[in-house]
């Protein structure tokens, strides 16, 4: 609990986990819970600098630009989600694919 | 006794995270994501975060999920069989994964992180808001312009063509 | 720098060459096509000889000799030195050429006026005189054999001057032909003798065989083929076949070439190498030198065109000159030489002059069936035409050996030397035999000549009243050799008409045979001088008898010449087809090789070209069919495509990579900073 090393392992966790889920989820708000999960691991990470690098509460400040700018983008990302399926008729990230060779 | 509870909370934060990507089913996943949420505030709270905690139970769980629950009602389509929601990438991405949180772990492991701990303080949130309008008001002005761009995007995307 | 007599010697040499060079290129162009290059050239040669005549004849010296050398060809150890010589019999030599043939050209004038290859004849002529006097001026038998050479073609181009007449075509193929076949055997000893001395110049053969570097019978083998290039250009048995033919040329041509000078230079060979003569070859060049004397006499007595006539006369004189090498008294053979130069020359200016003299009379009577050549056609030209008989009758008379003509000397001293000969080795008693009998029949058929053309009634109706004398170019050559012609100008300082004693015999005189155990000079001399008073009343009597015999037939018609024909029979018919030689040779040589040539041929043009070349041909053509197969099937669709193939298929197995998904991106990223990291870790 009063370790920093902890916080940095269940950070390093949720990211991985989250990487994991990018890359590997098929339905678009799924990827998008995925980046949710990087964010959150970011933030942690943030935090508990602050509190072990001595109070300084930079850390606070830059969590806290970080979940308004998630706020953001998660608002984009579903506008834009919805837009594709009202295109494609699904939101399985595979058929946008028209980008290919 | 706070020993216990905060494995406890990093249990339920890892094992949600988890059920968040491998679930096949969607609406799991996003319950998975809150209690997720959940527990990453729980953690701030340990943290000596509480504003930032606080934060993260408003807007995070709040509206964050609520907009992925959102979305997720809207774009379901209830003939939708229950395939596997996970691509043909499992394999290696799963390896990949795990190798970063290993990479990471060494490194975590090896640095001597620079620690002092200061006094627990009673409230951060004076602190906070005093530097969100001295110290970092830039940052705090430019985010308010993205969130208004975010706004007008969002409107605009989801407009309908008429 | 080289002597006076080196320097004339060279302007005499290469003034013709220049002469014939300008006439071969631009004589058409020039006013009157260029003669006058060419008389211009052959005049300043004349000056040019008589110059170092004269000289000669002040220095009288019989040592007298001025060489010069030069090296031609230098390979490192093979080395070929070329050169010139001059001596008395060089000086003697060079004015005779000089004057005949500046008569010739001014001859030529006349008698070839308005010929089509009018230029072309005169720088045939310099070309010709350029290549005599190379013999002449020769110091080795290298540089001598190219200039023989050079003769031999510059013969081949003038005989065959009217090249439309296709006897005079062949007739002149015939000419070269037959030297070739005696410069065969002239090439041989060349080699020969090259071989065992290792130098062309005569000075050095004549050191290396007194030294005895080249002896016996390959030493005679080596002369006798010398000899052969002699036998071929003086037109001795048996290849004296093409003389007579040689007529076809103009008659000029036969002047200076076929009497005076060309036919000479086998003579003139003869007298240079005499020293190097085995006492075998001597022997073999005295009985072909009789032996054609005799027989070429008798077949002129038959002869009926007046040209041919002086052709086997021709043969016969030289057959005297050689028969006076082998004898041994070659300064004789020489001074014959010099004598038949001026007597023959003037004898065919003579018949040409008459010759034209006809052609005109009988293009006037538009009559192109007679032959304006045969004497018995013609008939009491004497006083149509006075200057050319009676030069004519100069010459004759010098020809016929009587007394206080030139001719009378040289013969008298050819005689004397066989006689000698004969009296020193009886068994060859023949040799005299052939001398006298053929001064005999030359007698005979010279003043036969004379008489049949100048004498008499005219056997051509209607002929005579428009014979006339010729132009004076053409009589000025007459009256200058008919004057020389007499004995005066070759005994001087002395005047006795008996002897041969006089500059000639002070200026050239025998020199020692190299070859051990030949006879000396010293000893020949003697000999012929005993013999000389016989030979002198032996030769007179025999002159006088076939005048006689000649005078009486033609002119008396004591003696029929159809009825002897009738009773020689046999012997009439043999001399008027000059022995069948032409058809024997025909039969016997000719037809067979070109029927071996024809066999050969075939083999070459059948079996040869037709399988072996022709093989070769179609062997490629199969080979490059595979090759080409080979390229297009293997290397084109294997190889090049196969590269081009092989390309696509890597780029669309490289374009599935692009598979236009977000998360295959992200995951190529990811899975690069992993391996980066590990790449980095070690």
């Amino acid at each position: 609990m009063d370790q920093l090393n902890n916080y940095l392992f269940i950070a390093a966790a949720l990211f991985s986990i989250g990487l994991f889920g990018v890359i590997t989820r098929r339905n678009g708000i799924a990827v998008l819970m995925g980046v949710e999960l990087i964010l959150n691991s970011a933030n942690l990470n943030f935090v508990a600098f602050s509190r072990f690098g001595g109070m300084n509460l930079d850390g606070h400040i830059f969590a806290l630009i970080v979940i308004v700018l998630a706020a953001a983008e998660a608002a984009v990302a579903l506008a834009i989600v919805i837009n594709i399926y009202n295109n494609l008729n699904t939101i399985n990230i595979d058929e946008a694919s028209s980008m290919r060779e | 006794m706070a020993d216990i509870l905060f494995w406890f909370i990093a249990l339920v934060t890892i094992v949600s995270a988890m059920t968040v990507v491998l679930n096949n089913q969607l609406l799991y996943s996003a319950i998975a994501l809150l209690f997720t949420l959940f527990g990453v505030a729980g953690l701030y709270i340990y943290l000596w975060a509480d504003f930032i905690a606080g934060v993260q139970l408003l807007v995070y769980i709040g509206g964050i999920n609520v907009l992925i629950i959102f979305g997720i009602m809207l774009t379901n389509r209830i003939s939708s069989v229950r395939l596997s929601q996970t691509n043909i990438q499992q394999g290696v991405g799963g390896v990949v994964g795990f190798w970063i949180f290993l990479m990471l772990a060494m490194v975590i492991n090896k640095t001597q992180w620079y620690e002092s701990t200061g006094a627990e303080p009673s409230s951060t949130v004076y602190e906070v808001g005093t530097l969100l309008m001295t110290k970092y008001i830039l940052p705090f002005e430019a985010a308010s312009i993205l969130l208004l761009g975010a706004l007008i995007g969002a409107a605009i995307l989801s407009r309908q063509e008429n | 720098m080289a002597s006076i007599f080196i320097q004339y010697s060279l302007v005499v040499l290469f003034l013709p060459l220049v002469a014939f060079l300008i006439q071969i290129f631009f004589g058409k162009r020039l006013p009157r096509q260029g003669d006058w290059v060419s008389i211009g050239a052959i005049s300043i040669t004349l000056v040019l000889a008589i110059i170092m005549f004269v000289r000669m004849i002040i220095e009288y010296d019989p040592g007298f000799k001025h060489e010069a050398s030069f090296t031609w060809l230098d390979m490192g150890e093979f080395k070929i030195r070329l050169g010139f010589l001059v001596d008395n019999i060089t000086v003697i030599m060079l004015l005779v050429v000089a004057l005949i043939s500046t008569c010739t050209h001014i001859f030529s004038t006349q008698y070839l006026k308005g010929d089509i290859r009018y230029s072309r004849y005169f720088a045939y002529l310099g070309l010709f005189t350029f290549s005599m006097n190379g013999i002449v001026l020769a110091n080795n038998l290298m540089s001598m054999y190219m200039f023989w050479e050079l003769v031999g073609v510059s013969s081949y181009l003038l005989i065959g001057h009217w090249f439309e007449k296709e006897s005079a075509a062949n007739a002149s193929k015939k000419a070269f032909l037959t030297n070739r076949v005696g410069d065969i055997g002239f090439f041989i000893g060349i080699m020969i003798l090259y071989s065992a001395i290792g130098s062309f110049a005569f000075s050095d053969i004549f050191d290396g065989v007194a030294k005895g570097l080249i002896a016996g019978s390959t030493l005679t083998i080596a002369g006798v083929g010398l000899f052969m290039g002699a036998m071929g250009k003086s037109s001795q048995f048996p290849l004296h076949i093409w003389l007579p033919d040689a007529m076809e040329g103009p008659t000029p041509v036969s002047a200076l070439m076929h009497a005076a000078t060309m036919v000479a230079a086998g003579v003139y060979l003869s007298v240079r190498i005499f020293p190097i003569l085995t006492p075998d070859a001597l022997l073999v060049v005295a009985y072909i030198g009789g032996f054609t004397a005799f027989f070429a006499a008798t077949i002129a007595i038959t002869q009926s065109d007046i040209k041919k006539v002086l052709a086997y006369s021709t043969v016969s004189q030289l057959g005297y000159m050689i028969l006076a090498v082998g004898t041994g008294v070659y300064t004789a053979a020489f001074f014959h030489l010099l004598t038949h130069a001026m007597f023959k020359a003037n004898l065919f200016y003579g018949s040409g002059s008459v010759i034209h003299a006809m052609h005109h009379a009988l293009h006037e009577k538009h009559d192109h069936d007679t032959d304006p050549q045969d004497m018995h056609n013609m008939g009491g030209f004497k006083d149509k035409m006075p200057i050319t008989y009676w030069s004519m009758l100069l010459s004759t008379m010098a020809i016929a050996g009587v007394p206080l003509f030139s001719g009378f000397l040289s013969k008298d001293a050819i005689l004397a030397g066989t006689l000698s000969f004969a009296q020193h080795h009886p068994s060859h008693f023949l040799l005299p035999v052939f001398g006298f009998g053929a001064a005999a029949i030359t007698a005979f058929y010279m003043f036969r000549m004379m008489f049949l053309t100048f004498h008499g009634e005219p056997k051509t109706p209607g002929i005579i009243d428009n014979i006339h004398e010729s132009p004076k170019e053409m009589t000025g050559p007459l009256i200058l050799l008919g004057t020389l012609s007499v004995f005066v100008w070759y005994t001087l300082p002395y005047l006795n008409p008996i002897s041969t004693h006089g500059w000639f015999t002070d200026l050239v005189v025998p020199n020692d045979a190299a070859v051990p155990g030949n006879l000396t000079a010293k000893e020949i001399k003697a000999g012929a001088h005993h013999a000389h008073h016989l030979a002198m009343y032996l030769s007179i009597a025999v002159a006088t008898i076939g005048i006689f015999l000649s005078w009486l037939t033609y002119i008396k018609k004591g003696l029929s010449p159809e009825a002897w024909s009738k009773r020689s029979g046999f012997l009439y018919d043999w001399s008027l087809n000059k022995y069948y030689f032409d058809e024997n040779y025909n039969r016997y040589i000719y037809q067979p090789s070109l029927r071996l040539a024809d066999k050969i041929a075939w083999v070459d043009w059948e079996l040869y070209d037709k399988y072996f070349i022709n093989g070769f041909g179609r062997l490629t053509n199969w080979v490059s069919k595979i090759t080409g197969k080979f390229d297009f099937d293997v290397i084109d669709q294997i190889i090049v495509d196969g590269m081009g193939r092989i390309t696509a298929l890597a780029g669309r197995q490289l374009k599935t990579i692009q598979t236009g998904k977000l998360q295959n991106y992200l995951l190529y990223v990811t899975a690069g900073i992993i391996i980066l990291m590990v790449i980095q870790s070690f």
